[in-house]
């Protein structure tokens, strides 16, 4: 029987007085890597940000570890969509990542074992020779492994990726999934994207959301959950899906 | 130098070293956390308290203190409800703060003669247990900077992730403006309530060009400060100037230099 990571039953999320997510239900198993699409503005980014404790729901239970929210967020770790930094802040790519260590830091300084922890960071992502570069020397994937790299020093259980590939060529993008991939043996991972062909290729399991969710546990979409998802015809959506994705009975996809 | 063996010189290069070490440190994160209005308006208050002061017949400096401590507060509440009208709000707080100074001087009974010299600053005339305060203010800036230096950084660099590991952000936030807060103080004798925010962002502003962290953004901010304060006060003296408008002067041809050279 797999470990339950994450629950969630009945979540509704407003912003501003307007409804962004509705009763979305979700359970993820430990070491899965689950992919979530849907279209912008679907809600995939709040999704997040209410699993990190950033947004307050409106109703809605959500258990990390069979823990509450306050006690087990820690276990999350978090690659933001966009890095919304200052290009020309003075700060190098290992501080970037140190501080993902604050919380832990007893006292002023931070310890050899911290250092260490950023280092097998770094070194994880391919990007130790670089941990005294500025981060606004940085090409957009490297910034991107920086990111994720940072995520990881605080060693979390979970990782929660938003659109991790959005601002990199797709060569690079293949890299950095094979990447996730290994990492995928180690922690869970939830990746969320608006791509549908480029997560589907790595993704264990999938899931659509568009205000709510629609989630089958299986790596395969079926004509509905996308029709529903993107409410539009799925021959617009499926053109160019690597064709795994839909089931292979499903005449809409060739070789 | 000559000039040196004047006592009244010396004090004024102690406050120029005391008042370059305070706005080096605190403007580095005023430039790169982009608080430069909310920092302007912190400094502006302070004319309230300087006003109070007077009114009811205590250190001006103290009222000082007194009225920035609480408009950082003020300013740290609307800093942390992000609403769109965020700037408005500080602009009306700056604006209550001037105001009440100008009713506290108008009613004031005694003697307000030197109330330019808060307003404008003067590096030549401060009094000895204003420099002794300054210095207070300067060991309690330096100690809190030392101590909070990596979370300060942090929720300067991404807010958001520092949230995320567990800061406590809006405890980082409050702080630092109160520690803008003390920094205005400590400027206020030197170059005036008015002339405040320039010295405080224009030596960071250079030194946020050559340097590859925010240790070293600080120390060259810091000896940048020292040189321009103290070839202001040197020009000033020389040639009868105002001190505060001299120093921001050479502070200003410093920035146009540091750009032209960067071109
Ligand atoms: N701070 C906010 N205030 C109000 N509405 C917001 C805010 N952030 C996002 N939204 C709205 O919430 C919806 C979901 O946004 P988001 O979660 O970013 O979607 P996605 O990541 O799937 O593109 C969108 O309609 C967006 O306009
Ligand atoms: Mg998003």
């Amino acid at each position: 029987m797999d470990k339950t990571v994450i629950k969630i039953e009945n979540l509704f999320v407003e912003l501003d007085g307007v409804s962004v997510l509705e009763n979305v239900n979700l359970t993820v198993n430990e070491y899965d890597f689950l992919g979530i699409i849907g279209p912008n503005g679907g809600g995939k980014t709040t999704l997040l940000r209410v699993l990190l404790d950033l947004v307050k729901p409106v109703r809605g239970k959500i258990r990390i570890m069979g823990e509450s929210l306050e006690k087990n967020r820690h276990l999350l770790g978090y690659v933001p969509q966009y890095a919304v930094f200052d290009r020309n802040f003075p700060i190098s790519v290992e501080e970037v990542v140190m501080s993902a260590r604050l919380a832990r830091k007893q006292g002023r300084r931070f310890s050899h074992e911290d250092y260490k922890i950023a280092a097998a960071a770094l070194e994880r992502m391919e990007i130790l020779p670089l941990r005294s570069r500025q981060m606004g020397e940085l090409s957009g994937g490297e910034r991107q492994r920086v990111l994720v790299a940072r995520a990881l020093a605080a060693q979390p259980r979970i990782l929660l990726l938003d659109e991790p590939t959005a601002s990199v060529d797709s060569r690079f993008a293949a890299g950095f999934y094979e990447l996730l991939q290994e990492l995928n043996r180690e922690m869970t991972l939830i990746l969320v994207s608006h791509d549908i062909s480029a997560v589907s290729t790595y993704v264990k399991t999938l899931a659509c959301l568009n205000r709510t969710l629609f989630y089958e546990n299986s790596r395969e979409l079926s004509q509905e959950m996308i029709e529903k998802t993107y409410h539009c015809p799925v021959d617009l959506i499926a053109h160019g899906i690597p064709h795994r994705v839909l089931p292979p009975h499903d005449g809409v996809v060739g070789s | 130098m000559e000039i040196l063996q004047f006592d009244f010189m010396r004090n004024a290069l102690l406050v120029g070293l005391l008042v370059s070490v305070a706005c080096g440190m605190i403007g580095t994160y005023v430039v790169v956390k982009r608080i430069v209005f909310i920092s302007g308006g912190i400094s502006h208050t302070a004319y309230g308290g300087i006003g109070l002061g007077y009114y009811l017949g205590f250190n001006p400096m103290l009222g000082a203190t007194l009225f920035t401590i609480i408009s950082a507060l003020g300013m740290g509440l609307v800093q942390q409800r992000s609403s769109q009208r965020q700037d408005t709000v500080i602009g009306v707080m700056w604006a209550v703060g001037m105001a009440l100074g100008i009713m506290f001087v108008k009613l004031s009974p005694g003697y307000t003669a030197d109330l330019m010299s808060y307003l404008f600053g003067s590096i030549l005339t401060v009094p000895e247990r204003d420099i002794l305060f300054i210095l207070l203010l300067d060991l309690l800036i330096i100690a809190t900077v030392y101590r909070y230096f990596e979370e300060f950084k942090a929720v300067a660099f991404d807010e958001e992730f520092a949230r995320v590991s567990g800061l406590k952000v809006e405890f980082y936030n409050i702080l630092l403006l109160l520690l803008v807060a003390l920094t205005v103080v400590v400027m206020i004798r030197a170059v005036g309530i008015i002339l405040v925010i320039a010295l405080l962002t224009i030596p960071p502003a250079i030194a946020g060009e050559y340097s590859r962290g925010l240790k070293g953004m600080m120390g060259l901010s810091v000896v940048l400060g020292i040189i321009f304060t103290t070839a202001g006060l040197y020009l000033s003296y020389l040639f009868d100037l105002p001190s505060g408008a001299t120093i921001i002067l050479v502070a200003a041809a410093g920035y146009i230099l540091a750009l032209l050279m960067k071109k």
